[in-house]
């Protein structure tokens, strides 16, 4: 049970800010999730490279940890931000990395991979998660954001959202799903392995399973229609864009606001209040059982 | 704007909470017209109001305002969060804009307009109320609706009046589906004349009453027979 | 007679323990009607319960208080965490939500003249509040539920606590239901509903699902009383550890967790029996959940479900609860059961102790009724007399046995004074099993 944001530029010039609109609309959902936050931020990607986002490479792994990713590929380069790091390495050397960080064990996590995503989470009131990750400072093309009230797995990190369980793919949830865990069962006979208990981390990966198995977004958000039981509101990021789909009796809410500038989501106005133009912005709520889709030009 | 409002008492939100300006408007000697500035999409705006006051909240309001109103007078400029004039029982809303969800949920009194669309299960459960929707209504709307009247000049979606008791609904565009025990009935003269009646009072001139359908209980399921069991 | 060479012996008519003759008739009532079967009261099976937990009374070790002489408080203060009037009660014990309509006029009244005459509350039900119970009760809890039948804000503003009702535990996840022989004029009136209808009452908020939305509504129930009053969050028994944390998490002063013993004025007989938890069950992880938070005893904990006698309040204060309510008990108080019917009872085909068609509204006791006449039977005064004499009863059980305990007050009764009977109640309470300091999964099996 969760707030949810979400904010799609249109308009290049607002890129720089990104990350500060998504750190104001993301505090305004604390009181529908104070137990933990994260998003999922798109862009700054290059032409055949990849972003791995990780967790738990604390500080005194790091120089072993560097050390061996750099031995794997020299033109590795390294970012953090708190508990969170990003590598961006070429995208040949990316199974190689997976494999070093397995080395790891469970302690240090693949959080998110893909062209343009970057991924953080944390335990904590959202405006402090967001303040740890130096959000209000990212620049980029599209974010969605979460806020978490737990409903029935643990308040951790790995239960915050948002989940990514494929290239560029997150998924951030509002509802409680009724049927997750025979789902899990299934996808993970499929081969899909799963972290946490949560019911959103399912969802995320019976999307991901789809589109692996070459469906499009659109359609698999359709087909989660008949397969997902339960309430929710499921808001979607991809490497060009982001998906919103609320269930058929849609009891959680949901609001999206549309000016040339940029697409936004949410779960209250409220979230919308400090954005650019949101006086004059188109205002309404997606339908229940519709997959709207919003996409930059590829 | 502010020329017409000039006369107004102001209350800012970005500058009192919420408390503070429902304090303001339920104490015993409160009068006259009030502005509400900066809503922005807070909850619990104008809740509990029992003065026959005049209110216009200026912007985007979030759930329940006008919760549980009576007598108050209130107009919303902006779009309106879920449960606006939840279980109002006497006095107007208004709404500029669009509804959200459970609009007029279990109200039992007074009057609710929306000038735009209203969502999800609009009039739920209504004990009386009259609503008037300029544009259309979501599924599931007028859902166990009990008494009072729902008038839509657009289009109603799926499932209109599921297991509805005694509410009328008027809908003049098309209905997407009725649901369990709503059925189509011929508009009386008696119909006629409240939906006249209220889209005058809602300040509606373009649509004409004649053009509107009316919508009952089938009565049905109001004693259990086995024949009827699918409907359950 | 002797035994003829061509007949051999017959065995015993043997009836089967699964199809067993009430199943038959319920298999064959199904094929007659088309109907499920629609009952009032609560679960008939047996389940654990409170019986299967015993006190530690003191002797060397610890020293108990004087029976008649030493002080054992019993005074309980509810919704101390936001509200700025929380409620006072004399004895931890409180009298259920019942809707006026469920009960008649009568019956609603002498509750509230029993639980004021001892210092307790009661509470309205799915209907309304009535003039007779608000006049007769000095603290009344009015329920605030999905169908949110007669609900309007005057009285919520003349309630002195609101209760959110999600769930019940006898149907939680059901909405209610009132059969039309019970929906009379004045019923009628107070639900906006045509008279003599079955009323099917939804079994979700309409303007509300889930804690974050629960948050919402909390605020604006607030907002409508001036921030005055103690908010309570009443919910079923099924999840009870995720339930409460969310209650708390979304605002709740006051939480009320009904086991599946809990009655009902008429659901479906599939939901009595085969929804819910059993009240012994679910208590540990409400209070673990309140624990988890730093919150027991800071947002107070109302158990419900087959509560009958000052053993089982004080046995579920032990188990961290702040107070429990009374339903059924309540209404056998009353007079419901009571062997002088039954006469009438086998006019209803059933017996005292049975009778179980609350639905119908042909109470001869006059409580389940709408029917002038068989409510008339009930003299509210009088039974209100017998509601403060049972309480009051069960308050002094308790304190008999905190004093006991060496308690000075009830609130003072702790898990460790306790004991399992059984493996099944030492498994569901972690409370060990009488002469053993094990309880199953401790350590480790």
């Amino acid at each position: 049970m969760c707030g949810i944001v979400g904010l799609f530029l249109k308009n290049p010039a607002l890129q720089p800010q990104l990350g500060a609109l998504t750190a104001q609309m993301l505090k305004t959902m604390t009181e529908r999730g104070p137990d933990s936050a994260g998003f999922a931020i798109y862009g700054g990607g290059a032409h055949g490279r990849t972003k791995m986002t990780l967790r738990g490479v604390t500080e005194a792994l790091r120089p072993d940890f560097e050390k061996s990713v750099l031995s794997l590929s020299d033109s590795a380069t390294f970012s953090y931000r708190d508990d969170h790091l990003v590598v961006s390495c070429p995208d040949d050397a990316v199974s190689a990395i997976r494999e070093l960080v397995a080395g790891y064990g469970s302690d240090v996590r693949i959080v998110s991979s893909g062209d343009s995503i970057e991924l953080y989470k944390g335990v904590g009131l959202p405006e402090d998660v967001a303040a740890r990750f130096q959000l209000a400072e990212m620049s980029g093309t599209h974010a969605i954001g979460h806020t978490r009230m737990a409903t029935e797995s643990a308040v951790t990190t790995a239960g915050a959202h948002p989940f990514s369980t494929g290239p560029d793919q997150c998924l951030v949830h509002n509802g409680s799903l009724s049927n997750h865990n025979t789902l899990r069962r299934q996808l993970v006979r499929d081969g899909l392995s799963f972290e946490t208990e949560n019911d959103s981390e399912v969802a995320a990966g019976y999307l991901s399973w789809r589109l692996s198995r070459g469906e499009r977004l659109d359609e698999a958000l359709t087909a989660s229609l008949s397969d997902l039981d339960g309430f929710y509101t499921f808001v979607v990021g991809t490497r060009d864009g982001f998906a919103v789909l609320r269930d058929p009796v849609a009891c959680k809410p949901a609001v999206m606001a549309e000016t040339d500038d940029y697409v936004a989501f949410a779960s209250e106005y409220r979230a919308f209040a400090g954005l650019p133009g949101i006086e004059s912005a188109t205002v309404f709520e997606p339908e229940p059982q519709r997959v709207y889709h919003w996409e930059h030009a590829a | 704007m502010s020329a017409t409002l000039s006369n107004h008492q102001a209350i800012d939100l970005r500058e009192s909470t919420i408390r503070e300006l429902n304090a303001v408007l339920q104490s015993e000697d409160v009068t006259g017209s009030w502005l509400v500035s900066h809503p922005e999409g807070r909850h619990s705006i104008a809740v509990g109001l029992t003065a026959p006051i005049d209110i216009i909240i200026d912007g985007q309001a979030g759930y329940y305002a006008g919760g549980m109103n009576q007598h108050a007078n209130l107009v919303i400029k902006g779009n309106a969060g879920p449960g606006v004039a939840e279980n109002m029982m006497s006095g107007s809303v208004r709404i500029e804009g669009n509804a959200s969800m459970a609009a007029g949920a279990t109200a039992h009194g007074g009057l609710l307009v929306i000038e735009g669309d209203a969502g999800a299960r609009c009039g739920i459960s209504m004990k009386g109320v009259n609503i008037v929707v300029r544009g259309s209504v979501g599924h599931m709307s007028a859902f166990m609706a009990q008494s009072g009247n729902l008038v839509v000049c657009g289009d109603a979606g799926d499932a209109l009046g599921d297991s509805l008791y005694e509410a009328r609904i008027f809908v003049r565009g098309t209905v997407k589906s009725l649901g369990a025990d709503c059925e189509e009935k011929d508009m009386s003269a008696e119909d006629l004349q409240i939906l006249r009646g209220l889209l005058e009072e809602a300040g509606i001139t373009e649509y004409s009453a004649e053009h509107f359908r009316c919508y009952g209980s089938a009565r049905r399921l109001y004693n259990f027979h086995v024949d009827n069991a699918a409907a359950y | 007679m002797s035994q003829s060479k061509n007949t051999p012996p017959r065995t015993t008519p043997r009836f089967s323990a699964t199809f067993d003759q009430f199943t038959i008739s319920e298999i064959q009532r199904a094929a007659a009607t088309g109907i499920y079967d629609i009952r009032g009261a609560g679960t008939k099976r047996k389940l654990p319960h409170f019986d299967d937990l015993l006190f530690l009374g003191a002797s060397i070790s610890r020293y108990p208080l004087e029976g008649y002489r030493e002080r054992c408080d019993t005074d309980v203060v509810l919704g101390t965490r936001f509200a700025k009037k929380p409620i006072r009660l004399k004895t931890p014990v409180t009298v259920a939500g019942m809707s006026f309509g469920a009960l008649s006029a009568q019956a609603k009244e002498a509750l509230g003249r029993g639980a004021s005459a001892v210092g307790t509350s009661t509470t309205t039900g799915d209907g309304g509040m009535t003039p007779e119970e608000r006049g007769h009760s000095s603290i009344l809890v009015y329920q605030y539920l999905p169908s949110r039948y007669g609900m309007n804000p005057d009285d919520l503003r003349r309630a002195d606590a609101i209760e959110v009702v999600v769930g019940q535990g006898a149907k939680p996840g059901g909405g209610g239901m009132l059969l039309g022989q019970k929906i009379s004029p004045r019923v009628a009136k107070m639900r906006n509903l045509p008279e003599g209808i079955d009323q099917r009452s939804a079994c979700r908020h309409p303007d509300w699902t889930g804690p974050d939305d629960l948050e919402i509504k909390i605020e604006e129930l607030r907002e409508i009383t001036g921030w005055e009053k103690p908010i309570y969050v009443k919910v079923g028994a099924s999840r009870p550890y995720y339930d409460v944390s969310l209650a708390v998490k979304a605002g709740a002063d006051v939480i009320v967790l009904d086991g599946m013993q809990g009655g009902t004025a008429a659901t479906q007989e599939v939901f009595i029996e085969h929804v819910g938890l059993p009240i012994l069950s679910a208590i540990r992880s409400a209070v673990q959940a309140l624990q988890d938070l730093g919150m027991h005893r800071k947002v107070q904990l109302i158990v419900s479900g087959g509560i009958r006698s000052g053993a089982d309040m004080a046995k579920a204060l032990a188990l961290g609860a702040d107070a429990v309510a009374i339903g059924t008990a309540a209404l056998i108080a009353l007079g419901d059961q009571s062997p002088d019917l039954a006469e009438e009872y086998a006019k209803l085909g059933t017996v005292p102790g049975a009778y179980d068609d609350w639905q119908e509204g042909r109470d001869p006791a006059g409580i389940t009724t709408q029917d002038p006449e068989l409510a008339s039977r009930l003299d509210p005064i009088l039974g209100g007399r017998r509601i403060a004499n049972y309480l009051s009863v069960m308050t002094m059980e308790a304190q008999a046995i905190a004093r006991a305990c060496g308690k000075s007050h009830l609130h003072n009764l702790e898990p460790e004074d306790l004991v399992s009977l059984t493996m099944e109640a030492a498994a569901m309470t972690k409370i060990p099993l009488a002469g053993t300091d094990w309880y199953p999964g401790k350590n480790g099996f």
